[in-house]
């Protein structure tokens, strides 16, 4: 589903950030993504999510070199990816329930098509009876839960999520992780980049840990 | 929380699940809106400080542009005016003497002038018309034996073939030799002179205005626009396609330009109705007869109203058009991060 091979980058003269990283995500596969602050986490996620491209290497997304990727394709192929980012990237005028059927709504789709998957989702992580509340007045925790709903309300081919437990307690977080491998069972690739030893305990899945720029893979 | 959660709902294959993109059935749309649900907020929100304070900035600069558009329209019309007058009449004037027969000169200028090619017609101005013309100089209860006042005699010129005036100057002279001719020439040629420089300065601030009205509305449409820098990037990572962007942003801006356009627009109307009114009302008044004198009737005119509307149309579109720019350059800038991580230092 999506490749990398002896994938680099620096970000200007810098050192590189990522030196010769290769790995493949298979479909309906799990993953999590681990490593200490500042080893390339968020880095590698974008580079997934095809909003930064490498200095050198291959990287080959559902099929497709990114580097001949038109710009005009990009959307298209960001729709089949769900990102839940860690500043969880929130429109603030807009209530939670808009929040999360944003990305049905820039496909065209009538409202009355989705409204019920939307209410369900949100019940699903706990948000049923604040459907109507603004990110503004939600905390940390919550506004997370409205940020992977959203990665999740159009039933990805993968997702990817940074630190989507950071802002959670033990056992929201847990229902999340299950929310997530629920996804994964029916046929979603999921890659978690967490911090979380907690989190990656309870799971027997594959670990990438990213140190000083280098990707080593535990099946 | 079930095993079987809202994921796997959505998994389930049906005609209503199918993405209408790859050729499935479009969902009906029939299913009524949940209780308590509030109507879609806009993608882009509605107000904001920048938005209000570019509605402001865009009706003060069209209504400069309007009253700048009147104003040259006003003097435009002005020249034109007293370009007309110039090649409508000319003025005998006889100066009196002793062994003058007034009125038989008067009579005989009326005749050899209304007989001369190129003329339409000549009057007499009668002496109750010399008196009420010096009246304001001289006052009432004028006796015009007593002074030698000169008299006049009006000749109405064929606008589209003149008389030869010197000739006609010639003929008039001849014949009475204390008449002269006055074609207006030289102070209608000074009036429109000065009108002409008017227009032109005129139009030259018109330009600047609207120079500067172009500026103010892009500067001002890109200041509003940068606090939904957040929106065009959230849009972009979930999947929306940069027209699609676009379109929002730009139907929001659109009706943002149109408004205050419009609000400009109309306040320079209501100078226009008030001073066209109040010229009707003092066109009696010496004031009011000094502005007549200059701006004819003082009325703006249709072509000013239609300026008016061109300006609305105008900045509607230019808020339109920058807008869309504007999301499109950021998009491409977000594209140029995405090509050179470099940048992001």
């Amino acid at each position: 589903m999506i490749k990398f091979e002896n994938v680099g980058l620096r970000y200007g003269m810098g050192p590189e950030v990522l030196r010769d990283v290769s790995f493949h995500i298979p479909k309906q596969s799990f993953q999590f993504l681990t490593g200490p602050s500042g080893a390339g986490k968020t880095t590698l996620l974008r580079l997934l999510f095809m909003s930064l491209r490498p200095t050198r290497g291959l990287i080959t997304v559902f099929g497709k070199d990114m580097a001949t990727i038109e710009p005009t394709e990009l959307p298209l192929l960001r729709r089949r990816i769900g990102v839940v980012f860690q500043d969880f990237r929130l429109l603030d005028h807009m209530t939670i329930y808009e929040n999360v059927g944003l990305p049905l709504r820039v496909r065209g789709k009538e409202e009355s098509s989705y409204q019920h998957d939307v209410l369900e989702l949100l019940k699903w992580v706990g948000l049923g009876e604040r459907v109507h509340a603004l990110p503004p007045v939600l905390s940390g925790g919550e506004k997370q839960r409205v940020a992977i709903a959203r990665a999740l309300i159009d039933q990805p081919e993968i997702l990817l999520a940074d630190e989507p437990t950071g802002n959670v307690d033990t056992p929201m977080a847990r229902r999340l992780l299950r929310l997530f491998l629920e996804l994964n069972r029916l046929g979603t690739a999921v890659v978690i980049a967490t911090h979380d030893l907690s989190l990656m305990d309870q799971v027997e899945a594959r670990r990438m840990i990213l140190s000083q720029g280098q990707l080593e893979i535990y099946e | 929380m079930s095993e079987t959660g809202p994921i796997a709902a959505k998994k389930q294959p049906g005609p209503a699940r199918d993405d209408p993109a790859k050729g499935g059935p479009v969902p009906p749309a029939t299913a009524q809106r949940l209780p308590g649900l509030r109507t879609l907020a806009p993608i882009v929100p509605k107000s904001g400080v920048a938005s209000q304070a570019l509605i402001l900035v865009i009706a003060i600069m069209s209504f400069l542009a309007c009253v700048t558009v009147g104003a040259v329209s006003l003097v435009n019309k002005s020249a034109s005016t007293w370009q007309s007058q110039i090649a409508r009449e000319a003025t005998v004037q006889i100066r009196p003497s002793d062994d003058l027969d007034m009125d038989a000169a008067l009579e005989k200028a009326r005749v050899l002038a209304s007989e001369f090619p190129g003329v339409r017609g000549a009057r007499v101005i009668s002496r109750e018309e010399t008196v009420k013309l010096l009246e304001p100089w001289l006052g009432s209860g004028l006796g015009l034996d007593e002074l030698p006042v000169p008299r006049l005699v009006v000749v109405t010129i064929d606008e589209d073939n003149p008389p030869d005036f010197a000739a006609l100057r010639t003929v008039i002279h001849d014949a009475i030799p204390n008449a002269s001719l006055d074609d207006h020439r030289t102070w209608v040629d000074r009036l429109v002179g000065m009108a002409r420089t008017m227009t032109v300065i005129g139009l030259c601030v018109l330009a600047l205005v609207l120079s500067a009205l172009v500026l103010t509305v892009i500067f001002a449409t890109r200041g509003a626009m940068a606090g939904n820098h957040e929106i065009i990037e959230v849009l972009h990572f979930v999947g929306a396609e940069a027209g699609f962007i676009a379109r929002q942003f730009q139907t929001r801006f659109l009706f943002s330009g149109i408004w205050g356009g419009v609000a400009g627009g109309g306040a320079a109307t209501v100078v226009f109705v008030i001073v066209s009114w109040w010229s009707a009302r003092n066109i009696i008044t010496p004031e009011g007869e000094q502005a007549s004198a200059f701006f004819g009737d003082f009325s703006i005119g249709y072509g000013a109203y239609a300026g008016v509307i061109a300006v609305i149309v105008m900045v509607g579109a230019l808020t339109a058009m920058t807008t869309r720019v504007t999301v499109l350059r950021a998009l491409h800038d977000i594209d140029d991060r995405r090509a050179d991580p470099g940048r992001l230092d």
